[in-house]
């Protein structure tokens, strides 16, 4: 299974083309990462091998994208201080600090 | 009235190939209509796929459907009497008088939306399936899967089960390959397929495993999913102890069916109807789309689920029969419309339509 090289970025793909964009910083729990302006912030995390979004409160599970279109509530993160953001559906931007809530 | 409020006498809800194509209609017969849509982007969920279309000219056959949802927005800009409000998410709507007021966000912003006639074309959303572990990160909804691969170009994993056979598992399975995903098996409750076969002939010549009988148990994993347990069935459906058998796999991706997005109806207590051919709780509409509550019409899979190409033919019929109510019926809409049922007709000549036929029986017959 694991493949050499992996990225779970897509750079080659035999029908779509991936237009390179703007790299900007960003911060997951205060460590420095890395992704695409404008590209959905789970995209980013994704991209960067965070899978684990939010933790629930009494029973300590682990919870993380699914929809993807901002209707499940799943993704739901601190973002630049502001609680609740549904970061499947909320642009990435320069300098973003991404938390769990 | 205050500033931020907009009054417009047609408003179509969503901008997917039902949506659009209600506008474009609407527009062509030389009324304004405005068009709302929480995206940035025309297409609903068009932009995401990138299999070929079938169909005839009208309905872009032979074009991917990022490719149709870019004609999309290239026709809608063309028409002048086309307004178009993205980035807006409608979550409520009224009876005042007459009118339909809609409240809108926009960005941080409430906007007071009045229209005369109304068109929903809100589409549907994923439905769930329940099995042990089913909350694990890595357990995704198969449009999630296409958003994220197609659109965003970010790979959810290197190995994914697929649960569900119907035409989107079949379709998201093979768009996974072409990504450079493996594709550990397509499992399937059913005894068989129930996606069309020439979806299901390209999966089956790259070699991926399709198993019908099949459901999964459980998702494996501490932080994330790194594995699942899958497990034949019998005829009714229970799980045949001793069959279990664990998948190694990073993801899984869930297609196991849509549900009308029927909530703005729902709370206008417009009528509903339990019919499980059209995806569960959907509107009663008439011939002509119009819901219970005049001059509300609905088309595309809120009205049941289906696919882009009839929702596009749906979505022709309301805005026509929308233009009607305000400016009275002519002889070029009737005779539009007329074609646009009989394009739709054939396109449910085949065996795949037969569930939504009867599902349509039973939402005309009693009530």
């Amino acid at each position: 299974m694991p493949k050499e090289n992996y990225n779970p970025r897509i750079f080659e793909h035999p029908i779509l083309k991936f237009e390179k964009k703007k790299l900007v910083k960003f911060y997951f729990e205060g460590k420095e990462y890395y992704g695409y302006e404008d590209e959905p912030i789970a995209a980013a995390l994704i991209a960067n091998g965070i899978k684990v979004f939010h933790i629930t409160k009494e029973k300590k599970r682990k919870r993380g994208f699914f929809c993807a279109i901002g209707r499940c509530s799943s993704c739901l993160m601190k973002v630049d201080g502001k609680k609740n953001v549904m970061v499947c559906i909320t642009k990435l931007k320069e300098g973003m600090r991404i938390e769990r809530q | 009235m205050s500033a931020n409020d907009l009054e417009r006498k047609i408003v179509v809800i969503g901008a997917g190939p039902a949506g659009a194509k209600a506008a474009m209609a609407i527009a062509d017969l030389g009324s304004n209509v405005l068009l709302i849509d929480e995206n940035p982007y025309v297409g609903g969920q068009l932009v995401k796929q990138t299999h070929k279309f079938f169909g005839s000219k009208d309905l872009y056959c032979g074009l991917r459907g990022f490719e149709i949802a870019k004609i999309f927005e290239e026709e809608i800009k063309k028409r002048n009497n086309i307004e178009l409000l993205l980035n807006s998410c409608a979550v409520g709507l009224y009876l005042e008088d007459n009118k339909k007021v809609i409240a809108v966000v926009n960005e941080e912003k409430l906007i007071k939306v009045i229209s005369d006639v109304l068109i929903l074309a809100t589409g549907a959303y994923e439905n769930f399936l329940l099995f042990e572990n089913n909350d694990l990160p890595g357990v995704y909804g198969a449009g999630a899967v296409q958003t994220l691969v197609n659109q965003y170009g970010v790979r959810p994993g290197k190995r994914c089960l697929m649960v569900g056979s119907g035409n989107i598992g079949l379709i998201v399975a093979y768009q996974l390959l072409q990504a450079d995903i493996e594709v550990a098996a397509v499992i399937e409750i059913l005894p068989k397929v129930t996606g069309w076969y020439v979806h299901y002939a390209k999966l089956k010549r790259c070699g991926v495993p399709i198993l019908t009988s099949h459901t999964i148990v459980k998702a494996i994993g501490k932080d994330y999913v790194e594995g699942a347990v899958i497990a034949k069935v019998n005829k009714n459906f229970k799980i045949i102890k001793g069959s279990e058998k664990r998948l190694k796999v990073d993801f899984i991706c869930l297609a196991v069916g849509l549900t009308p997005f029927v909530d703005l109806l729902w709370q206008i207590n417009g009528q509903l109807k339990y019919i499980p051919e059209l995806g569960g709780f959907v509107p009663y509409y008439d011939e002509n789309y119009e819901t219970s509550i005049p001059n509300i019409f609905v088309c595309g899979d809120v009205s049941g689920i289906e696919e882009a190409s009839t929702a596009m033919l749906e979505g022709e019929i309301a805005g026509i029969s929308a233009y009607e109510k305000i400016y009275g019926e002519t002889k070029e809409t009737k005779e539009l419309k007329e074609k646009k049922k009989k394009e739709l007709l054939n396109l449910r000549k085949g065996p795949h339509s037969k569930k939504i036929l009867v599902g349509l029986k039973k939402l005309r017959n009693d009530s």
